[in-house]
């Protein structure tokens, strides 16, 4: 069997590993347009501020090609998809044949048209090595950053400059930070932790106009600085599978194992659309777990093998200066919501189930909740009032402590 | 009174230098010495509230607990001693009966101590007993006048029931209430693998426990708790319960309070209601009453099984048993003055009542004289605590012993003597479930298989040592004990010569 | 595979599997030195409401989702064991949020711990020496 997995990250590695656990045997291809050893791509706001580097940022030890029988193909980039011919074309001319292939492609920093963006000197994304590289070349200790965009990417890559540069501005369009994981209330908390350090957050604003070093913002007032980042979103990389007649939608189209609408196309990772089971609806899971744990699916099905049922959902752990903060699910239903100095807690259920939750400061056993989301576990099944004030097994009885604990089986 | 004139019996020293604030100790004591004072960040102890358990000093991980005798004395007087002073001011607070439990703790004499075992040399050989078998099996039962075969060989002579016992040991009587559920299970799990037995009490017999029934004695005590015909039929023998050398002449008392979920089904009361067994069994003026109850029993379980009367070691118990043995009963089981109790009045537990060893010495010598040793086995309790006291026993004329103090050692009791209240840090004398599953069957019954066991290697040395290679050939051969230190009247009792005569 | 099973029948609640855990897990040599006016980090932890009271440790589940989550590859399980990479992990939270049980906890040193049964401690979990009461097992099942 010829195996061809365009991509190196998180989703990539997963059917390698899937690919192995059936078929240790099959020629894997490995083809990915930047020229590094496989690294975690959320470690780059790590490796700016020194708590890893780039050897200990690999996502797999230095001998994983070599130990999984695969070629790499680094630099290159896929351009275009023949399914009928069981073939993809690299940049370079050279045709790959195979018998399946993985779409592993990811996906691309998303920067909305402004104005005069292009005359802005030193203009970084924040998404892979490359970017971090860039912008750590461009740092320097005066250096006024605005970053466009207090998402993830943008409030992590705020982090990782933080001591390094003079001050560091951000500013979104929404009313607050993290306005896709958190709600206002949690994220005020995250936001003093943002001004306690320094960093100056504008809410509900947008750059009119760029000029060189200088940003006239929607709300009239101008802003200098020297160095731009623009985090305000990311797209997947569908293009290939819809380019060679795959459905996407907004991401790519995939089955329960992976499949496209193309015969022997498979996709994982940032690039597809994920079935959200906290909302029961389609969407873009750009998480690392979810690309790892699709592409293993992913790769386990390319090899013939079965692979085993997934349940996705979103879920972030951020830490932000010190500050952990955990999320997942869907922020719909009923709210249980509790409140200190230190910590925020909010649950959100509806139906029966646990849908989503925020924690911020103590995300001690926050998996528990996750599973609870995850396994969709009928309330009426757990002691719930006694899990909302602390996640502990407790709650959920001693038959199911008795088998996951004392191994007993009935 | 606002203030009391007692003072704690104990100090608790606590090395800060091994103490790491875990915090296991407070968790373990169910009497609550141990507490953490979070503001100052050090642990504190109210020895008024210790028992001297041991609970916090075995499990405390950095071992830097100690208890000692608190050293505050007072004034020396040999007459008034302190004991006795606090035991006067305890009841000049209480108005109440001193309550104690476990074994007579004062320094009467203990003729184990004072008695010598003989050993072969030269002229009779000494036995190896890894090398030669040693027969340490029992049977425990009225044993025929004469045997009497067919010319085939086969028994003719008609066998009344037997107790069998691989060693000559049993646990004796703690009932479930006045033990725990797991401390039950244990001794019976440890009977069933020794080939022994171990008796309900009088607390009726947990229908978990019915499996172990072949190794198991039922009691029939004056309460009556617990008795139905399964039960009966469920044991291998049934004890009839006279006496209990802790407290002879007394019933019992266990508290409503403890009369609570299973203990109250298994003893067949309401729960609640204090399980009062009268002091004598209401039906039970004489011998030819008792004889009425043992064949009473008899009866009702078909002959089939031996009927045990049970009696404290009193005065007159030469009589006593004379009178059980034509009773009709196939054993006779006598406990001895420091016998072990889950509760009694303090000065019962310690002034009524005569030492085993004298009672079973006299006991047999009267069944002897009268003709009548034959006709029932002879079981002793009372303080047996080690193999060596088994061996006396025996070659005083026992055909086998009850052991309780020394098997709840082996479950871990520390011989703290607070059965009374209920609250054993141990797991063994409550009935709390947080403290019940302190005892773990898994680690105490066969903490209790290696005692005997062991007891069962030591016993078959000493008979190897005198040249004797069974329990049957060393029973009343008192030519192998000497006393020392004991004067003529004592030597005569025990009907043994003085060591170098 | 020899795994710790937790029997909350017998577990007193006692807390010593934390403190052993702890302690072995700290390279000391006497347990007063590793702990004296230490808050502990145990990978053991019992949970104790007053009327039910068992440990829970890391279950080494076969399809782990810490391992799977892990953002760095820290996380890694062989031969049925999962064990972290102190020096890969970069504290980022993804398998507190992962595990099911609540067994992966912050070192408080910016990375992660969680129970390796001892494999580097003498290969029979402390947490189960020190049970008093054979509520942890280490057994084959």
């Amino acid at each position: 069997m010829k195996y061809v997995i365009i991509g190196n990250s998180a989703a990539a590695v997963g059917a390698v590993e899937g690919l192995r656990s059936v078929d240790p045997e099959g020629a894997i291809t490995l083809v990915s347009n930047e020229t590094y050893h496989t690294y975690s791509r959320p470690l780059i706001s790590y490796l700016l501020q020194g708590r890893t580097d780039r050897q200990r940022m690999k996502y797999r030890p230095d001998d994983f090609y070599e130990t999984n029988g695969c070629r790499t193909l680094f630099g290159r980039t896929a351009v275009k998809l023949e399914p009928e011919k069981r073939s993809v074309l690299l940049d370079d001319g050279t045709a790959l044949t195979y018998d399946s292939l993985l779409v592993a492609a990811g996906s691309s920093p998303f920067v909305p048209p402004m104005a005069g963006l292009e005359s802005v000197e030193k203009h970084f994304s924040f998404m892979s090595l490359d970017d971090a590289n860039a912008l750590e070349q461009a740092l320097f200790p005066e250096a006024r950053v605005l970053i466009v965009g207090a998402g993830l990417i943008g409030l992590k890559c705020a982090e990782g400059i933080f001591g390094r540069v003079g001050k560091i501005t951000v500013l979104d369009l929404a009313a607050h930070v993290l306005p896709s994981i958190l709600d206002e209330a949690g994220a005020a908390l995250v936001q003093r932790a943002l001004e306690s350090k320094g960093v100056d957050f504008r809410p509900g604003v947008s750059v009119k106009r760029f000029s060189g070093g200088s940003a006239e913002l929607a709300d009239g007032q101008a802003l200098a600085f020297d160095i731009l980042v623009t985090a305000v979103g990311v797209r997947p990389n569908a293009a290939l599978v819809r380019d060679a007649g795959g459905e996407t939608d907004g991401g790519i189209l995939v089955d329960d194992k992976m499949r496209t609408t193309l015969c022997g196309v498979y996709a994982a990772g940032d690039c597809v659309l994920s079935h959200d089971l906290s909302c029961g609806s389609a969407r873009i899971l750009a998480i690392l777990p979810n690309a790892y744990s699709g592409g293993f699916a992913a790769g386990t099905a390319m090899a013939g093998g079965e692979p085993a049922p997934r349940r996705t959902l979103p879920m972030n752990a951020i830490g932000l200066f010190g500050l952990h903060i955990a999320t997942a699910g869907s922020y719909t239903g009923e709210v249980y919501q509790a409140q200190d100095a230190e910590s925020y807690k909010k649950l959100f259920y509806s139906g029966g189930v646990l849908r989503g939750y925020i924690l911020i400061g103590d995300v001690d056993r926050a998996g528990i909740y996750t599973a609870l989301i995850r396994e969709q576990t009928p309330l009426s099944q757990i002691d719930f009032p006694a899990v909302c004030r602390e996640p502990s097994l407790i709650a959920f009885g001693r038959a199911y402590r008795d088998e996951k604990l004392a191994g007993k089986k009935d | 009174m606002a203030f009391t004139l007692l003072f704690p019996d104990f100090d608790i020293l606590r090395d800060p230098n091994r103490c790491i604030k875990c915090r296991v100790c407070e968790r373990q004591c169910a009497n609550e010495v141990h507490q953490y004072d979070e503001e100052h960040d050090i642990m504190l102890a109210d020895e008024n509230k210790c028992v001297d358990c041991q609970r916090c000093v075995t499990l405390c991980p950095t071992k830097a607990l100690r208890i000692c005798e608190n050293e505050q004395v007072f004034r020396k007087n040999a007459n008034w001693r302190a004991q006795t002073i606090k035991e006067i001011y305890r009841q000049a607070e209480s108005g109440g009966v001193l309550l104690s439990s476990m074994g007579n703790p004062e320094p009467f004499p203990v003729y184990w101590d004072k008695t010598l075992i003989n050993a072969s040399q030269v002229t009779n050989p000494s036995i190896d007993p890894l090398r030669e078998p040693m027969e340490t099996k029992v049977f425990l039962g009225k044993k025929p006048e004469m045997i009497e075969r067919s010319a085939d060989g086969t028994l003719k002579t008609e066998l009344t029931p037997q107790l069998e016992l691989k060693v000559p040991l049993m646990f004796s009587a703690m009932s479930f209430g006045s033990i725990s559920y797991n401390a039950h299970k244990s001794l019976a799990m440890a009977a069933t693998e020794l080939g022994i037995c171990y008796n309900t009490g009088e607390g009726g017999l947990h229908e978990d426990f019915y499996q172990y029934g072949k190794n198991t004695i039922v009691q029939v005590a004056s309460g009556r708790f617990g008795v139905h015909k399964g039960y009966l039929e469920a044991g291998a023998a049934i004890e009839i319960k006279m006496g209990q050398g802790a407290k002879p002449g007394i019933g019992g008392h266990l508290p409503g309070t403890k009369i609570v979920g299973e203990v109250s089904r298994t003893r067949m009361i309401p729960e609640g209601s204090d399980a009062i067994s009268p002091a004598p069994h209401h039906d039970i003026y004489s011998i030819e009453d008792l004889r009425q109850l043992v064949y009473s029993l008899k009866e009702a379980t078909r002959y089939a099984k031996p009927i045990i009367v049970k009696v404290a070691a009193v005065h007159n118990i030469a009589a006593i048993a004379s009178g059980i043995a034509r009773s009709g009963a196939d054993i006779i089981a006598i406990d001895g003055f420091r016998g072990g109790t889950g509760a009694a009045p303090t000065r019962i537990r310690d002034n009524v009542g005569i030492p085993i060893e004298l009672a079973l010495a006299s006991v047999d010598a009267r069944l002897r004289e009268e003709g009548i040793r034959n006709s029932v086995s002879l079981v002793v309790g009372g303080s047996i605590r080690s193999s060596a006291d088994v061996v006396k026993a025996i070659a005083l004329g026992a055909d086998a012993c009850y052991i309780a103090t020394a098997a709840l050692l082996a479950m871990g009791c520390h011989l703290c003597r607070s059965c009374q209240a209920g609250k054993c840090n141990w797991g063994i004398a409550t009935q709390q479930p947080d403290l019940v599953k302190r005892v773990n069957p898994d680690i105490a019954a066969p903490r209790l298989v290696n005692l005997i066991t062991a007891w069962g290697h030591e016993i078959k040395e000493l008979l190897g040592g005198m040249g004797i290679n069974s329990i049957e050939a060393l029973r009343g051969n008192r030519l192998m004990l000497r006393g020392i230190g004991l004067n003529e009247k004592e030597l005569s009792i025990l009907g043994i010569a003085h060591a170098g005569e | 595979m020899k795994r710790v099973y937790v029997n909350e029948e017998w577990c007193l609640g006692c807390r010593l599997c934390e403190y052993h855990c702890a302690f072995a897990n700290s390279g000391k040599t006497h347990m007063a030195s590793a702990l004296m006016n230490v808050k502990i980090r145990p990978n053991i932890r019992v949970e104790d409401d007053g009327k039910v009271c068992y440990a829970v440790s890391c279950r080494h589940c076969e399809e782990p989702l810490c391992v799977t989550s892990c953002i760095t590859g820290a996380l890694t399980r062989e031969n049925g064991v999962i064990t972290i990479d102190g020096a890969r992990c970069v504290g980022c939270f993804t398998c507190v949020l992962s595990c099911p049980y609540g067994c992966v906890r912050p070192t408080g040193q910016g990375a992660m711990q969680k129970c390796e049964l001892c494999l580097t401690n003498g290969g029979v979990p402390r947490c189960v020496i020190g049970c008093p009461n054979n509520a942890i097992v280490f057994e084959e099942r």
